[in-house]
């Protein structure tokens, strides 16, 4: 899969709406995520989950700002993501079909927040987007 | 038999109360088929898919789209029952129509976002809990039939 020019504007274009509120947005795509899919708190045992978590804050707005990494670097998403996709191979070891679970909650965020910024075509690329991210961090598993 | 709790049925009651089912079906088919293109390829006989705008303009893609979705509210009628209400459907899904079950999975995911977009913050987390388990229940139980 690859990004087109116009996936890759899309993508910068609606980040650069998001920047001010990603940190939030993080942990709302974390809370999200915990509650459709209970499966993914498996990962966080040491979590506490309830609505509000410090840890869940602090956990959203560092997935939030690799999203915003990967964005702004949009042209070499490997290369800008090396080290996390290390980490994810070496030590999280987090399940490949849980990236997909992240990104449909992050979709649903960004829905909620900026309805009329999501088109099908803004959809798409996002889409597209993070299935790269998630196919980035996976890449080194084996 | 799945199991629904009060507050699922509730959750999923007042929002389906308020969905406007041609607008939704129509954007939800609309975006599968921009989203996800290889989708397209059962609807060869549409017409003009060539872009997103002649996708969303589409009226077959417009009138399917809201068969779609009013299928699915006999789902939200039976929740109880939605494995027999959907068992003709698994069946011409199945046998006639000749769908991968992965593709109600992906539609499934696309309407949870459309009803995200009209609802905002009304749609709350344990709102997307109840309606993401309702479409997989969905996709599940059309997929029951498959031989």
């Amino acid at each position: 899969m690859v990004l087109s020019s116009s996936d890759k504007s899309h993508v910068k274009g609606i980040f650069t709406k998001m920047t001010p509120n990603m940190d939030s947005y993080g942990a709302e795509t974390l809370e999200r995520m915990f509650m459709t899919y209970p499966q993914t708190k498996t990962y966080f045992p040491h979590f506490d989950m309830q609505h509000g978590s410090a840890q869940i804050k602090a956990h959203g707005k560092k997935v939030a700002a690799a999203l915003v990494e990967a964005a702004n670097h949009i042209d070499d998403i490997s290369g800008t993501l090396s080290k996390l996709s290390d980490l994810h191979a070496q030590k999280l070891r987090v399940d490949p079909v849980n990236f997909k679970l992240l990104g449909q909650c992050f979709l649903v965020v960004v829905a909620i927040h900026h309805p009329s910024l999501l088109t099908p075509e803004v959809h798409a690329s996002l889409d597209k987007f993070l299935c790269t991210v998630g196919s980035v961090l996976t890449a080194k598993y084996r | 038999m799945v199991h629904w709790s009060a507050e699922e049925k509730q959750l999923i009651a007042t929002v389906w109360g308020k969905v406007n089912v041609e607008e939704c079906g129509a954007e939800a088919l609309a975006r599968l088929l921009i989203v996800y293109p290889w989708t397209q390829r059962f609807f060869a006989s549409f017409g003009n898919l060539s872009s997103p705008t002649a996708i969303v303009g589409n009226p077959k893609v417009r009138a399917h789209g809201k068969k779609v979705l009013t299928s699915f509210g006999e789902a939200v009628k039976n929740l109880d029952n939605i494995k027999s209400t959907y068992a003709k459907l698994s069946e011409l899904h199945c046998e006639k129509l000749h769908v991968d079950p992965e593709n109600f999975r992906l539609l499934g995911d696309i309407l949870i976002i459309v009803l995200a977009s009209h609802f905002g913050r009304d749609f709350t987390p344990a709102c997307q809990f109840a309606w993401q388990k309702l479409v997989g229940v969905v996709a599940h139980a059309l997929a029951r039939k498959y031989h």
